[in-house]
């Protein structure tokens, strides 16, 4: 899950992180108490998961009353690359003296932990990966092991961190791991980490993603859920704990595990189509589950065929061919389906779906084949 | 031969008690595998099935001799289950567990690097091993598998692993050992592992290697096979249509930052010396040509 920045600077908070002091707005009226309690100078910035909104006007510098209400109307309710901007941050604004950058991530390569310090912070830290790498200095840390105060330091020193600064970003480096770890986030990311005239060192970004997989130990993850930016169709999939992520294309996907589903939206495209998602069902899935993917797909008006693509292991085609019975039963889909079954119970499977007689149900033997046919499906319906 | 796995592996299952492992554990029996015994603390002196069960993994190895175990419980005990096997001296551990946190993943892989060398994790979130006619660790269904070889199968996804198992048996070329070394972040065992098992083991004539997105394990494995690998591999890459910054399922399974695109990892394989295939169909053909030329 990723979080929004007031959120990471929420999830700092509890690790000791020092942000500046701040609030949320969702609109104009509560922007400008905000950035009253904030104190002028003031910094409004756009709330969305996506990079460059500082360049889209997602962010104002405001200092009285009614450029803090000019500022929260034109930025509520921008359109930043396709994200519409429906909250607020704002927080006092900080005199900045430097900018550095802060990381950790997982290392899959040498499956160890990966702190990354650079003196030059606040701009795209992949751009200086790809322009000027030895400014970006790295350190693999074992979970064994972990980091220590003096091993922070001596980062810092290498990334080139000013003098001054290098107490304290220790002690950011420091307690931003243990938000990464305990905290079990997969990225912990600071850009920019500021250095003030005053000589302070604090996060004034938060780029937080969490581990989905460790929510069962983080009841306080609760307050992040519900506002993420899925869209309507990814919401309705997340209810009914389906793997789904909506596509542009034409062709509904519906597979069993993440490998088959991925190589189903690969073969669409290779004999001519597009498909408008990917969904994959999970091991084991019942009648149950297939019966909520096709109601997923069905409220998606970009699909024109949909395509079953299951491979039974611990899956069993009958009864996902029960699923599609039952479903059809009680939804009307509004394109043709065609279903490819293989594995356990493949037979049982092709023979419940002959039986039911279902109109618009097309049944193939092979993965290309199922593709196939579901594109020419696609290109009748264009041709009409 | 077989790799990692064979006629002679005794095995015990840590969660046989619950459901899940209930039923993979005694299909793996049925299939023809040693299973020995279960392990679920509190439960020891018990039987599933006439199949013992054991308090902890010390107990079922002093009692069993196993040397091998499946592992088949929740995500929050999965960590501690495979430290377990490990300090009683287990060789070869399959976890099957699905969403274990990558921290407690990091963690457990980092453990057994410095203190268990000896010992083989594949997985977590993995369907298993299977040398078809042997043993089968693991939730695969033995019967789309072919014994006699002489094709090695590896592949992160479970439901392509049967896919490959499938696209062979149904040509009529079996296999030697299907190894699905799974999707997570922090898989025990990888690629190059396998790689090296089946370019050791004389049965194996040519191996068929699943890939997908995400992480750079393929293309490691592309270097590794450019230098240490004398028999045809055949290779596909899942995730080609796959948008950047997405999970695709699998934890492990994501483009960022331009790396771990499937375009670069089947570039990396074909300036190998692999054979690329564009879907897991293409590739059964490939092998099967490859097989008969043999």
């Amino acid at each position: 899950m990723d979080l929004f920045e007031y959120q990471g600077k929420q999830y700092f908070a509890r690790y000791d992180i020092p942000t500046s002091p701040g609030g949320v707005a969702d609109s104009v009226g509560e922007a400008i108490e905000q950035a009253k309690a904030a104190g002028f100078p003031a910094v409004v910035k756009a709330q969305v998961q996506v990079g460059g909104r500082g360049k889209a006007g997602g962010i104002r510098l405001v200092n009285n009353e009614q450029e803090a209400k000019e500022a929260a109307e034109f930025i509520l309710g921008l359109d930043i690359k396709g994200h519409v901007v429906k909250r607020l941050w704002i927080e006092h604004a900080s005199d900045i003296k430097k900018e550095y950058y802060a990381s950790f991530t997982l290392d899959r390569n040498a499956k160890l932990h990966l702190a990354m310090v650079s003196a030059k912070g606040g701009v795209d830290i992949e751009e200086v990966a790809d322009t000027d790498p030895e400014a970006i200095k790295r350190l693999h840390i074992n979970p064994i092991d972990g980091i220590s105060y003096d091993q922070a330091l001596e980062l810092a020193k290498s990334a080139g961190i000013d003098q001054e600064a290098l107490e304290g970003v220790a002690d950011v480096l420091v307690k931003l791991y243990e938000c990464y770890t305990l905290g079990d986030a997969d990225l912990a990311e600071i850009n920019p980490l500021i250095l003030t005239p005053q000589g302070k060192v604090h996060a004034l970004d938060a780029k937080v993603t969490l581990d989905d997989a460790a929510a069962f130990r983080h009841p306080e993850w609760e307050v992040f859920k519900g506002v993420s930016e899925l869209d309507g169709r990814e919401r309705l999939a997340k209810e009914k704990h389906l793997n789904y992520i909506g596509l542009e294309g034409s062709v509904g996907i519906i597979a069993n595990g993440a490998g088959l589903a991925m190589s189903t939206l690969d073969v669409v495209n290779q004999v001519g189509g597009t498909a408008a998602n990917f969904l994959d069902l999970g091991g084991g899935a019942g009648a149950d589950v297939m019966s909520a993917a096709l109601e997923v797909i069905n409220t998606d008006d970009r699909v024109e065929v949909v395509l079953v693509n299951i491979f039974g292991g611990i899956t069993r085609c009958d009864e996902v061919a029960k699923g599609i019975v039952d479903a059809l039963s009680s939804v009307e889909m509004r394109s043709p389906i065609v279903i490819r079954l293989d594995g356990t119970n493949a037979d049982e499977g092709r023979r419940i779906l002959a039986d039911a007689d279902l109109r618009g149900v097309i049944i193939e033997k092979t993965m290309i084949g199922a593709a196939k046919r579901a594109v020419e499906i696609v290109d009748e319906g264009a041709s009409k | 031969m077989s790799i990692f796995v064979d006629e002679n592996t005794k095995v015990i299952v840590q969660g046989l008690t619950g459901s899940q492992g209930k039923f993979h554990g005694l299909r793996n029996k049925a299939y023809g595998t040693k299973v020995v015994g279960g392990v679920t603390p509190g439960k020891g002196g018990t039987d599933v099935e006439g199949v013992p069960v054991f308090d902890s993994v010390q107990d079922a190895v002093a009692a069993t001799g196993a040397t091998a175990s499946f592992i088949v419980v929740p995500p929050k005990f999965a960590p501690e289950a495979i430290l377990e096997a490990a300090a009683a001296g287990i060789g070869f551990i399959v976890c099957i567990t699905e969403y274990i946190p990558a921290k407690d993943e990091a963690m457990v892989f980092n453990v057994l690097r410095r203190n268990y060398p000896g010992t083989r994790l594949l997985g977590p979130n993995c369907p298993g091993i299977l040398s078809p006619g042997k043993c089968n660790i693991g939730i695969t269904s033995g019967d789309i598998a072919l014994a006699g070889g002489p094709v090695g199968i590896v592949s992160r996804s479970g439901t392509l692993t049967y896919q490959a198992l499938n696209e062979l048996s149904l040509k009529g070329v079996g296999q030697t050992t299907c190894v699905g070394i799974g999707g997570d972040p922090v898989p025990g065992t990888t690629f190059i592992d396998c790689l090296a098992a089946f370019e050791q083991d004389p049965e194996t004539k040519a191996v068929l290697m699943f890939g997908e997105i995400g992480g750079s394990d393929e293309e490691k494995a592309a270097a590794f096979i450019k230098e240490n690998v004398t028999k045809p591999v055949v290779s596909y890459i899942a995730g080609v249509t796959a948008p950047p910054g997405k999970k695709m399922g699998h934890a492990g399974a994501i483009v960022s930052g331009g790396m771990g695109t499937a375009q670069a990892k089947m570039d990396a394989l074909a300036e190998a010396g692999v054979h690329v295939a564009r879907n897991p169909t293409e590739a059964g053909e490939i092998m099967v040509d490859i097989v008969k030329g043999l």
